[in-house]
């Protein structure tokens, strides 16, 4: 008897902690579309907001993200490819490679507060930048730096001997076999990492407590050189120090569903990359 | 084994090496190599797995280049010139003496940008690029099974028409040397059979080095052959003497299939 | 382009490659030099001793103390709490999707995985004060539910995937010959997975155990959010604790630049750079060792 039914119980654990893992996803997304939904409304999203935070929109906290995240772009997505290159393409296979490819693996497990505390001493005291947009870019596109590198990196080393072997077999460059062969044939992998890592970039507070994200702001959050809102911050604030939570929990429901949007729209690019890619080969 | 091995004294040579050693991090891969090949002939490189022949065809294009942990000593020349040369070119070494590989290899691009890409790096002014890129298809006889789909990726050829492809991408180039590393290992009997033809074709106007492992194939498309082994060149002489009429006992043995 | 300018840019080029790669590692060994700079600052004002002995975390007060164990045990407690949870349910939810599910199935939990990793921390935390917070406080009687507890729920759910993806990616790699074998001798799914797979895949198992602790360890919204920030020595569980990385996030924005307790965080954060690395470092290893014999 007990022999029949064990493989049925087994089979009911293993589900059992599938169907758990799964309700935390199904959990958080239902508890912020149903209790968020009712506060989206196109007034949120394009909105400033009034009266001490208890009224209004998130605009600025939304270009803020938007705006920041580009920032975190430009600067880590240059850095990171050409760095990637240096180290698959031309650095020499020796132990410093390895070293530092090593080194560039574990900063990617690096808390991220830990970037925060840099920025801080690096960018808004060291070179004066204060807390501002530009500082607050900066760290955010160091932490996202060993990603990409990574990435990239794998994406390069897919691509076989032989293909770089018939560039320079006809008289390119290695120059022009990198730009004209190799990282064209790995564009769909670097790209996936990319907005992949853009994506936790957005969703990202720690780094940017101190580096220049504020509560609110008068005005554009639009220039480079001051503080701005985000839409994590502006989260976080909402839910734990606005001097009255329970009036604002709907607003804090309408900022987190637009983050969680923003943020798995990013995914959902990255996935259809990758899956594009997969089938055309 | 040190003394001169190029016995094909009334023809002119147009590629050799003479003394080449190489190693890859301690392993001494090529050991005091000497050849020389004719203009115009066909020249075959046999000789069992890991004995040094696609390693020596490489040095040619100075393809380990960008490897790290090869030194190579020795001299390298095309005609008068030294392809080691502090001075010289290695992209231009590499357009005179082009490579066909083991592998087809065609650029992830349309059909038409395999050819065109070469010709646009190397300053082939626009207007000679269309017909120079027919002229390659034709001679690789690849023409008649692609002119109408012109864009169509290169990718999605058959084994057998991606290896034409890079010849006509190579020949396109009108390179002096033309290095083929075992290019029908992996091609089946009907498409090594077209591209042993279009060597036949190309012989009259290129040198050609052939590395095969098919001891067949370097009756068939060889003028002359040259047998190595652990890193060394053993015999080397005109394709039925070295078949036909060895002289050293261990090409005996290797031409007759008793290893390798 | 002409031959020689070809080749010239070719070298240009080469060079900003280069240039690109060395600024880069420079910068990222940066962060490494500021973390030593500052807390051999800090051990110029507090002794070492004191520092990693002391039961006291108040910066503030008339008398300052630097005790950093209040803040060590807290977050070791939300850490381990997080991976009893984890553990077990990360293990078995690979086990499902790699030994039991279809590859339809498959095709639609991991995305699913990938997606619950993506959800940002603030939103977790903020789900620990909605949800799980007035649950606990509901079950426990107390005010609200923002304890130790509370964050080790939470950290369980943002290891979880690393957990999984890793224990899946291990299990995958075990050749299909094991499980040929064991059921060869009559051995059943149950059996050959408990018996065979789980404990040839050990190795990468470990290394997704330490993966998954090392995110946990180095999260600092969730446990901002959801365990209350007391600053006292914690009493279990049920009670708030406050974590490193919680203190550096509370603390950094009020401190005023280059005094002892400026120096002070980053000396708690090069602790934390430090419990962090070695458990990569391991993690690394034991991955490294199961793709061994895959390689095998």
């Amino acid at each position: 008897m007990m022999k029949k039914l064990s493989p049925v119980i087994e089979w009911f654990t293993l589900l059992f902690c599938t169907g758990t893992v799964l309700s935390f996803l199904v959990v958080i997304l239902y508890d912020l579309v149903v209790k968020g939904w009712s506060t989206l409304s196109w007034r949120f999203i394009t909105a400033l907001p009034t009266q001490g935070m208890t009224r209004g929109g998130i605009l600025p906290a939304i270009t803020g993200t938007i705006t920041l995240t580009l920032v975190t772009a430009l600067v880590a997505v240059p850095l990171g490819i050409g760095c990637a290159v240096y180290l698959n393409e031309y650095a020499p296979d020796n132990w410093m490679t390895r070293l530092i490819r090593g080194s560039i693996r574990n900063l990617s497990g690096v808390p991220s507060i830990i970037y925060g505390l840099f920025g801080l001493a690096l960018f808004v005291q060291g070179m004066g930048m204060g807390t501002s947009m530009i500082a607050a870019g900066l760290t955010l596109g160091l932490l996202s730096l060993p990603y990409i590198i990574s990435t990239t990196e794998e994406a390069l080393r897919r691509i076989p001997a032989s293909t770089r072997e018939a560039a320079l077999g006809i008289g390119a460059t290695q120059f022009e076999s990198i730009r004209d062969v190799v990282l064209p044939s790995a564009l769909p992998g670097i790209l996936t990492g990319v907005v992949l890592t853009l994506s936790r970039a957005a969703g990202e507070t720690a780094p940017i407590l101190f580096t220049g994200v504020a509560f609110y702001i008068t005005g554009s959050s639009g220039f480079l050189n001051q503080e701005f809102m985000a839409l994590p911050y502006h989260l976080y604030m909402l839910s734990t120090q606005h001097q009255s939570i329970e009036e604002v929990r709907p607003l804090a429901y309408g900022t987190a569903l637009v983050l969680i949007i923003v943020v798995f729209l990013l995914n959902l690019t990255a996935f259809y990359i990758r899956y594009k890619h997969s089938n055309n080969d | 084994m040190t003394e001169d091995v190029a016995i094909m004294i009334k023809e002119k040579t147009k590629l050799s090496a003479a003394g080449v050693n190489l190693w890859f991090g301690n392993k001494h891969v090529l050991k005091n190599v000497g050849v020389s090949f004719s203009e115009k002939k066909v020249t075959a490189l046999i000789g069992p797995s890991g004995c040094g022949k696609s390693t020596l065809l490489r040095c040619f294009n100075r393809m380990h280049d960008l490897a790290p942990d090869v030194r190579i000593e020795g001299k390298l020349a095309l005609e008068k010139q030294d392809l080691y040369d502090r001075a010289i070119s290695v992209t231009q070494v590499r357009k005179r003496i082009g490579m066909v590989f083991q592998k087809a290899n065609p650029f992830p691009k349309s059909i038409y940008e395999n050819i065109n890409y070469g010709l646009k790096i190397n300053d082939v002014p626009a207007g000679e690029r269309q017909g120079i890129i027919e002229n390659a298809l034709k001679e690789s006889f690849l023409w008649d099974e692609v002119k109408d789909d012109l864009k169509k990726p290169a990718t999605r050829l058959s084994g057998g028409q991606q290896q034409r492809l890079c010849i006509a991408r190579t020949v396109a180039l009108r390179p002096e040397v033309i290095l083929m590393d075992e290019p029908c290992s992996a091609l089946d009997p009907i498409s090594t059979s077209k591209v042993e033809e279009l060597i036949e074709k190309l012989r009259e106007q290129y040198t050609i080095v052939i590395v095969t492992h098919n001891m067949q194939q370097a009756q068939r498309v060889a003028d002359s052959t040259i047998f190595m082994y652990l890193g060394e060149v053993v015999e080397a002489g005109n394709t039925s003497d070295i078949f036909n009429n060895p002289q050293k006992e261990l090409t005996a043995n290797y031409v007759r299939g008793h290893f390798g | 382009m002409k031959l020689a300018a070809r080749e010239r840019l070719d070298k240009l080029v080469k060079l900003v490659f280069r240039t690109t790669g060395l600024l880069v590692i420079m910068i990222l060994g940066g962060i490494l030099v500021m973390l030593l700079w500052n807390t051999f600052a800090f051990f110029l004002h507090v002794k070492p001793v004191d520092f990693v002995t002391g039961t006291q975390w108040n910066p503030v007060g008339h008398k300052a103390r630097y005790g950093m164990l209040p803040l060590l045990v807290s977050t070791a407690l939300v850490t381990l709490g997080a991976m009893a949870i984890a553990i077990p349910l990360g293990i078995g939810t690979a086990a499902f999707i790699s030994e039991y599910a279809g590859k339809k199935l498959r095709n639609i939990l991991k995305p699913l995985i990938e997606m619950l990793a993506a959800v940002p921390s603030v939103a977790i935390g903020f789900l620990g004060i909605v949800i799980v917070g007035p649950g606990i406080a509901s079950i426990t009687n107390q005010a609200n539910g923002l304890n130790a507890l509370n964050g080790a729920i939470l950290l369980a759910i943002m290891a979880l995937p690393t957990i999984i993806t890793v224990t899946e990616d291990a299990l995958q790699a075990l050749p299909q010959t094991y499980r040929e074998a064991s059921y060869g001798v009559g051995a059943s799914r149950w059996q050959t997975v408990r018996k065979v797979v789980i404990p040839a895949a050990a190795p990468g198992i470990i290394a997704a155990v330490m993966l998954g602790a090392g995110r946990a360890i180095g999260e600092t919204m969730t446990v901002l959010m959801a365990t209350g920030n007391a600053s006292a020595f914690p009493k279990g569980f049920f009670h708030s604790v406050r974590t490193i990385t919680a203190t550096i996030a509370i603390e950094m924005g009020e401190v005023p630049y280059q005094t002892t307790h400026y120096y002070a965080l980053f000396a708690i954060a090069a602790v934390l750079f430090l419990i962090t690395l070695l458990v990569n470092l391991a993690g690394e290893y034991f991955v490294n060792r199961y793709r061994k014999y895959q390689v095998a």
